[in-house]
């Protein structure tokens, strides 16, 4: 039936979902399962994944997690957490603006060590206890595909638990959500969060992603899948910190859909550390008059291997995305940029922009860009480019000529060059944080 | 070379000009075999580039290099605070920073425009030019090397740039004036002239060779050197 029959996580994902469906027979789970069954891990035959080879990383011998939080758990997570807030406020001195917290341990939402907004404005619950509510039965399942996607598939089938977010009709947040995503790993572990963040009409939310991981000797492979859905004249303004280690490896799908007027903002940035992460982001706008952005930034280094795929389908008229990624690779890292726009036939007056740029600062960096664009519509707007460059050494000596070190000069010209993605940035504080990981991390790496 | 002279360096095409201003100021891929440069004492062909710059030397480029999306202003004040740093200074406050530039961007006749713009982003060449002066304002060396400053300037611009200079002048600096013709020569006025030719300085006169060299050509020195 398949070829990806020989990795044992495949064998061992088949007798983990005989067990685990013993316990949860939903027929969302089986219908995911099945469509695992038939694809498999993908290869690079696969054309989603022609320049990610994922197998060698699937060959270690992960455990599925499905584990409760032990009281020793959670008091290292609580250290985990406090030092990563405390080197975070640290970064941002001066421009403290304050956020709410959310915890989450292997997708595992964690109301104690959390500091929610009021329930009025927001509803914030684990996933499992969530069943009953109505957006719950409306979008959970139906926003992120299995069709063709293995990973989300495996996700949807055996996911363990999650985070259900959702924002009352008409609430604005006084301040952003910071979602902490904390991984543990007692052994090689192969981890499935699960979150469905809901913004109803006239809402307005910030959210930020950051994530620690516990550097240990053991293998963390998170596999995420976050559905949301975005109601009419709401706005999310969606960030993904993501930093890591090179025991971590990320597959994460990020799938939207969006009614009238509203505007989902996604960033995204990669730093180095991760030895793997492929970043699945979708959007679908279900509607005419709408927004979507969506911007990128990726600091490659080591071995790292960062993969951005990126879909927007314009499904109705009038509707604007705008799509700005750019990398910075270093050393033998790879970078894959993939954005998808695809214009329906109803969807005229569409404007669609997509840029990706790219700078090696190494003879051994590869990047792999691939713009595609599927357009059924007459009256569109629509642009798409690609640059790769290198860094240019006599700005390099222009700045040092003038007395900066040689590591100002190249701090000086990554944020220079990142600058069209930073400006983007609405919140002072992320912005800043974000530039001192760039700082630190090219410092680190001379 | 003394504090507070001129030097200005002549010669035909492929002499060697540009090369010595890299070598001084330590672009890479330059890799010198023999000799040796001292400033003040100190070698600086064991520095890096921004040490040199740190100790003193300053490149007025030949082409300026544009890079887009670090301000002028920043950049400059990146420059003053790691010199100063390097120097056991303190970083100059904003205010005093904002005043200094101020009175530099007057002093060479530098648009204020131009100082908030991405650094060399789409200046014309003449603006290019004046914003290596107003650097050199900025920064004041021991040591600027003009790696033929005139090229691509009309004549106003290039009044304006030796006007720059001229006040820049001073009995604890010294400059080194690199330039193809004798007409830059007309108004900064150099102690000595130097010929260069073939990587040697191969004649040193007053500030009357330069004219002499405008005149006659160079064939007349390379043949003078053969003999």
């Amino acid at each position: 039936m398949i070829n990806q029959l020989e990795t044992s996580l495949y064998e061992s994902m088949l007798s983990q979902f005989e067990i685990a469906a013993l316990q949860q027979n939903e027929e969302v789970r089986r219908t995911a399962f099945e469509e695992f069954k038939t694809l498999g891990f993908p290869t690079i035959k696969n054309e989603e994944w022609k320049f990610t080879n994922v197998q060698p990383f699937l060959k270690d011998n992960f455990e599925l997690n499905r584990y409760e939080l032990s009281q020793a758990d959670m008091a290292r997570v609580s250290v985990m957490v406090r030092e990563h807030i405390d080197a975070i406020q640290n970064s941002i001195k001066g421009e403290q603006k304050g956020a709410y917290r959310l915890i989450m341990v292997n997708g595992i939402f964690c109301n104690t060590l959390s500091i929610l907004p009021d329930g009025n404005l927001i509803r914030i619950k684990a996933l499992s206890e969530a069943k009953t509510e109505i957006p719950y039965a409306k979008h959970f399942g139906k926003i992120a595909s299995v069709k063709g996607n293995a990973f989300t598939a495996l996700n949807t089938a055996l996911y363990n638990d999650g985070l259900y977010l959702e924002v009352t009709k008409n609430a604005a947040l006084d301040m952003p959500i910071h979602i902490i995503n904390v991984v543990l790993a007692e052994h090689h572990t192969f981890i499935q969060p699960r979150s469905l963040f809901v913004v109803n009409s006239n809402a307005s939310v910030e959210i930020i992603e950051t994530s620690v991981a516990a550097n240990g000797e053991h293998i963390a492979w998170v596999n995420g899948v976050t559905e949301i859905a975005v109601a009419e004249n709401a706005h999310l303004h969606h960030y993904d910190i993501q930093t890591g280690h090179k025991n971590l490896r990320l597959v994460q799908r990020t799938e939207a859909t969006q009614e009238q007027h509203s505007n989902y903002s996604n960033y995204t940035f990669t730093l180095p550390g991760t030895d793997f992460v492929r970043n699945n982001l979708a959007l679908h706008l279900n509607a005419k008059d709408l927004e979507s952005h969506l911007y990128g930034l990726y600091l490659t280094a080591g071995k790292q291997l960062v993969d951005n795929h990126t879909e927007v389908h314009h499904k109705f008229p009038n509707g604007e995305s705008n799509q700005l990624y750019k990398g910075v690779l270093l050393d033998q890292s790879k970078a894959v940029f993939n954005g998808k726009i695809f214009v329906y036939q109803d969807a005229q007056k569409t404007n669609a922009f997509q840029q990706s740029n790219n700078i090696l600062f190494s003879e051994k960096a590869t990047v792999n860009a691939k713009p595609q664009l599927e357009i059924f519509a007459d009256d569109v707007k629509c642009s798409h480019g690609t640059t790769i460059g290198q860094m240019n050494k006599e700005a390099l000596f222009y700045l040092q000529s003038r007395g900066i070190s040689e590591q100002t000069a190249k701090n000086l010209m990554v944020n220079a060059f990142a600058f069209d993605v930073t400006q983007k940035i609405k919140i002072a504080p992320v912005r800043v944080y974000l530039e001192k990981l760039i700082a630190s991390e090219l410092e680190k790496r001379g | 070379m003394k504090p507070g002279e001129v030097h200005a360096i002549m010669g035909p095409n492929g002499a060697g000009k540009s090369s010595l201003a890299s070598v001084l100021s330590g672009r890479p891929n330059y890799e010198v075999t023999g000799g040796s440069v001292t400033l003040d004492g100190k070698d600086l062909l064991e520095m890096s580039p921004e040490d040199r710059a740190r100790e003193g030397v300053f490149l007025a480029f030949q082409y300026p290099i544009e890079i887009p999306g670090v301000s002028n202003i920043n950049f400059l004040k990146t420059a003053m605070n790691e010199m100063r740093a390097y120097k056991g200074q303190e970083p100059m406050s904003a205010k005093e920073f904002l005043a200094l530039s101020k009175e530099k961007q007057k002093l060479v006749e530098f648009d204020a425009k131009l100082v908030n713009r991405s650094l060399n982003e789409g200046f014309s060449g003449g603006e290019k030019k004046r914003n290596e002066i107003f650097q050199l304002a900025m920064l004041e060396p021991k040591l600027a090397i003009l790696d033929e400053t005139d090229s691509g300037l009309d004549i106003d611009a290039l009044r304006i740039v030796s006007r720059g200079v001229n006040k820049l002048r001073s009995d604890k600096n010294a400059f080194i004036i690199i330039t193809h013709y004798q007409r830059l020569l007309d108004y900064i006025v150099p102690d000595f002239v130097h010929v260069l030719s073939d990587g040697k300085i191969v004649k040193t006169g007053g500030k009357e060779l330069a004219l002499e060299l405008e005149e006659k050509g160079y064939d007349w020195i390379k043949e003078e050197a053969v003999n």
